[in-house]
């Protein structure tokens, strides 16, 4: 559904603009309908900035976006109104998400205002309120009121009612519920869930490595701008083949295992060798070591 | 939950309503509006309650105020009320006209250049920071010496045209950080364009600094158009506070003792600015809760 | 004991009124624990690690007694603390990243912080050598500024800062919630090699991240509404919590090996309730699918094994 090839953000840095930083460097993956893919890296990993170019916040430097086939990386104007009917975000922070002046209507009306024009009101109403539902809230509890008075949970849930309220075929979600607590962030986790379930594409964003099991088909490490391993995401979690991965699972603080009992993991010879993020120059090149399963080699 | 009833009651005061209510109970705020509305009036209605105009010579002069001329004559024996209220009322009109369009002319500028950003921002700002640069007066006075008309709409028109750049920088700032909010990237993934964006999110988010920027504005003009009909560029036809001061001036009405002819135009000159800037800081206080709670 | 905390209240003071957001909290903590103070945001976790080292308005002291080593801390005189905090109580601040002062070197920094209490640097310069040694940094960085550290470097070098005067009790408030997994690890058991090297006596980590405390706390403690809900050493309340919150709260917490499609996890209904105006009795009762009536009345702390204490009706009526 959604192919980015060889995509790469670049910034000047410097005094004189005269290094330049990669954001992400030379990215290429695929989303395909009705899968839940995880995009999981540190702080500074690139993968907001990915989440915002896919979603056509920031310009790509260079690269091409496809989505159904089509170019997307220049689209302007009405191309970009369309394939906005198509790919929307719900962002990290809830409340603001929300312009706080406003009621929280407002995000409806917007849609409604920029794509269904001509929906008779009454119609419009019953479409929002079956939407409202549908991501498991009371239409007459959130509805009139200002995002202030309302849970951070509730106010996630509405903007993927907003996402569901288009004709939407792929999400990203870019840390939707790591400002949320524990009780109520599985629930909307679960509401991920149940979308693709319907055949909705979602792309996760996280940082959390066990929010990023629970969810995805596929997973997605990213380290520094670099792409360094993606696959089937048992596949990935169950057998990491780049030491950054390794690492990163090795420290995820876990509920059955603590840290002194982890086993430390044998180097092997690989045969080849791995691409590293700030260390190693050049492009990386994805290599299939099993079926669906990449990693990044020099 | 007696606590959610509560706090429902709290938030029913919508966010205009509720600043309403901070207003009326902020000491600054009310001192500087009973003020500044006490000349507005005087302005309106004033006009209307003398029989003289401004620069007729209505009776003897160097009268001081006595039953007839209850604000005394001038030197020439024109009717100090009636230059007093005409004069107040061009000064508002100064005031309106500067301070609308510097307001205007800076949201403008600082809401295209904060959140085009680019080259637009680049050539915007480096028209700005010139403008910045040159000093107002110098270049008020230059304009207005070219003008061989001159009426106080004229001269409220020069005015904003060089005051609006330190609002352009303030609105751009503030522009710069709003549109990185999740709210700005929601309208723009919702299709909003450039303009519905600019003028529905971001706007909204700046009106109560904006209000204040129009306050400042206005006393700022008030002033600039002071001191232009001081060293004698004021308007070639009419009255104003300032050509009132500069004539009183002229003739020695100090070193003449005539208290009623030089007072008036400065003290009122004082309290509506003051009064101004008195609004302002009030403003500060109920637009900002951190403020308001102290 | 090192540390005993009994019936402390602590409100916040608003314009409608009283939050209780700590209300009634009663705790030992021995010497050399470390103690996981958990729960969500508005619990009163981070209510209770202020109050213990600055308690200020709109912070109100309501009753209770705070005792470190024997020694009453008086938490409501601001002024009398001074001489507590830092020497006997230190915090390392959850923005770590800029608790420097920026414009001076850290050696002068932590020079004149030392001055403050007294105490001359050079007497304790071989001492803050061998700290450094320990969180691995190098000797040079005295001479650098806070701007030339990097966030880990600058995270380590507030914690041995925090603890160079020995403190009894270090609070460690939101310390890894802004960190990577990996400095994560690496700042915890930091903490750890602390205690064992009897650097502090012992820490009140607190954190929303239960699975962070399973790894490092010998007991846990945690909060629901402002009040007390389960105490226990950690295995304990992890694998056989007793509180229904704990509960649903363990079993809520996503881990590498769960799937969605496979086992989903449910989360807890509902929102905890207004602080501002409380209900009467346990304040789980709304979102509790094990409540009653009996739970309209406060329920009572109850001792239910080796250390572990709860603060629920059906336990106490288990164990009648």
């Amino acid at each position: 559904m959604l192919e980015a090839k060889n995509i790469t953000k670049q910034y000047k840095k410097g005094s004189f603009g005269k290094k330049i930083f990669k954001a992400v460097n030379n990215a290429s993956f695929y989303i395909k309908e009705g899968e839940v893919v995880s995009l999981i890296g540190e702080s500074g990993s690139g993968k907001t900035t990915m989440g915002k170019m896919i979603l056509k916040l920031t310009n790509i430097s260079s690269g091409n976006i496809y989505y159904e086939g089509k170019d997307v990386s220049n689209i302007s104007g009405n191309g970009l109104k369309e394939y906005y009917r198509k790919v929307q975000g719900v962002f990290q922070d809830p409340f603001s998400s929300f312009n706080p002046i406003f009621k929280i209507d407002r995000i409806f009306s917007m849609i409604k205002r920029e794509f269904y024009p001509d929906v008779k009101a009454e119609i419009w109403d019953r479409k929002l309120r079956d939407s409202l539902k549908s991501v498991g809230v009371n239409p007459n509890e959130v509805l009139n009121k200002f995002p202030h008075q309302l849970s951070g949970g509730q106010l996630q849930r509405l903007l993927i009612a907003r996402a569901l309220l288009l004709d939407v075929k792929l999400l990203i979600a870019d840390e939707i519920i790591s400002m949320l607590d524990a009780s109520t962030r599985i629930d909307v986790l679960n509401l991920i869930g149940e979308l693709k379930k319907k055949g909705l594409g979602v792309l996760f964003v996280t940082h959390d490595l066990s929010l990023g099991y629970y969810i995805s088909d596929r997973s997605i490490i990213m380290y520094k701008g670099v792409i360094v391993e993606m696959g089937n995401t048992d596949k990935v979690f169950l057998n990491p083949i780049h030491e950054y991965t390794q690492k990163l699972l090795d420290a995820v603080p876990r509920l059955d295992m603590k840290w002194e009992e982890v086993e430390i993991r044998k180097k092997t010879d690989l045969g080849f060798k791995l691409f590293m993020p700030g260390k190693t120059d050049g492009e990386p090149v994805m290599k299939e070591i099993e079926e669906n399963h990449f990693v990044a080699v020099e | 939950m007696a606590k959610n009833k509560k706090s429902r009651e709290f938030k029913k005061i919508s966010n205009s309503k509720e600043n309403l209510y901070f207003a009326f109970r902020n000491f600054k705020f009310v001192l500087g509006m009973v003020i500044f509305m006490f000349f507005l009036v005087l302005a309106i209605i004033g006009p209307f309650t003398t029989e003289f105009d401004p620069t007729d010579y209505a009776g003897p002069g160097y009268q001081s105020p006595n039953s007839e001329f209850i604000m005394g004559t001038t030197f020439f024996g024109q009717d100090v009320y009636s230059q007093f209220v005409y004069g107040l009322r061009s000064s508002f009109a100064v005031g309106l006209t500067g301070g609308l369009l510097a307001t205007g002319l800076g949201l403008l500028i600082g809401f295209f250049a904060g959140y085009k950003g680019g080259w637009i921002d680049e050539i915007l700002m480096m028209f700005t920071n010139v403008m910045m640069v040159i000093p107002t007066i110098a270049l008020l006075i230059i304009i207005a010496a070219y003008l061989p008309y001159r009426g106080v709409t004229i001269q409220g028109v020069i005015i904003g045209l060089t005051a609006w750049p330190w609002t352009a920088r303030a609105v751009r700032a503030q522009t710069f950080s709003l549109k990185e909010r999740n709210f700005v990237y929601l309208s723009r993934i919702s299709g909003c364009s450039t303009l519905k964006i600019i003028i529905g999110d971001i706007a909204p988010n700046m009106l109560s600094y904006v209000f204040m920027v129009f306050i400042l504005q206005f006393g700022g003009a008030i002033l600039a158009a002071v001191a232009l009909d001081f060293i004698g560029l004021g308007p070639t036809q009419g009255i104003s506070l300032g050509l009132m001061m500069q004539n009183a001036i002229l003739w020695n009405a100090v070193q003449l003792g005539m208290w009623w002819w030089i007072i008036p135009p400065g003290l009122a000159i004082t309290l509506v600015v003051g009064g101004l800037y008195f609004m302002n800081t009030g403003l500060d206080e109920i637009f900002n809760p951190k403020l308001r709670e102290m | 004991m090192s540390l005993m905390i009994k019936n402390l209240k602590v409100y916040y003071q608003t314009l409608r009124g009283k939050v209780k957001a700590l209300d009634d909290i009663s705790f030992q903590l021995g010497d050399g624990e470390i103690l996981g103070l958990a729960g969500e945001s508005g619990c009163g976790k981070s209510t209770l690690s202020n109050s213990l080292i600055l308690l200020k308005p709109p912070m109100k002291y309501v009753e209770g007694t705070v005792m470190l080593d024997g020694m009453e801390l008086p938490i409501q005189d601001y002024e009398a603390m001074k001489k507590f905090r830092y020497e006997k109580i230190s915090i390392i601040p959850q923005y770590a990243m800029n608790a420097m002062n920026p414009t001076v070197k850290i050696g002068k920094y932590i020079s004149d912080i030392l001055g403050c209490k007294g105490v001359k640097y050079q007497d304790i310069e071989v001492e803050l050598k061998r700290r450094l040694d320990i969180v691995g940094l190098d000797h040079e960085i005295l001479k650098m500024y806070p701007i030339e550290l990097s966030g880990g470097m600058k995270q380590r070098m507030v914690m041995v800062i925090s603890t160079l005067m020995n403190p009894s009790l270090l609070l460690a408030d939101e310390i890894t919630s802004a960190l990577d997994v990996s400095t994560q690890k690496a700042v915890a058991k930091m903490l750890v090699e602390f205690r064992d090297k009897e650097i502090v006596k012992s820490v009140i980590f607190v954190t929303h991240d239960v699975s962070v405390l399973y790894q490092i706390a010998d007991k846990l403690l945690i909060m629901y509404a402002g009040k007390f809900a389960e105490m226990g050493p950690t295995e304990e309340v992890i694998k056989h919590p007793k509180h229904p919150y704990t509960k649903l709260l363990v079993a809520s917490m996503p881990e590498v090996g769960i799937k969605y499609d496979e086992t989903p996890l449910k989360g807890i209904e509902g929102q905890p309730p207004s602080l501002l105006n409380p209900p009467e009795g346990c304040r789980f009762m709304d979102r509790c699918p094990q409540a009653d009536r009996k739970c309209n009345e406060i329920p009572p702390v109850i001792t239910v094994g080796s250390g572990h204490e709860v603060c629920c009706w059906r336990e106490v009526e288990k164990n009648a």
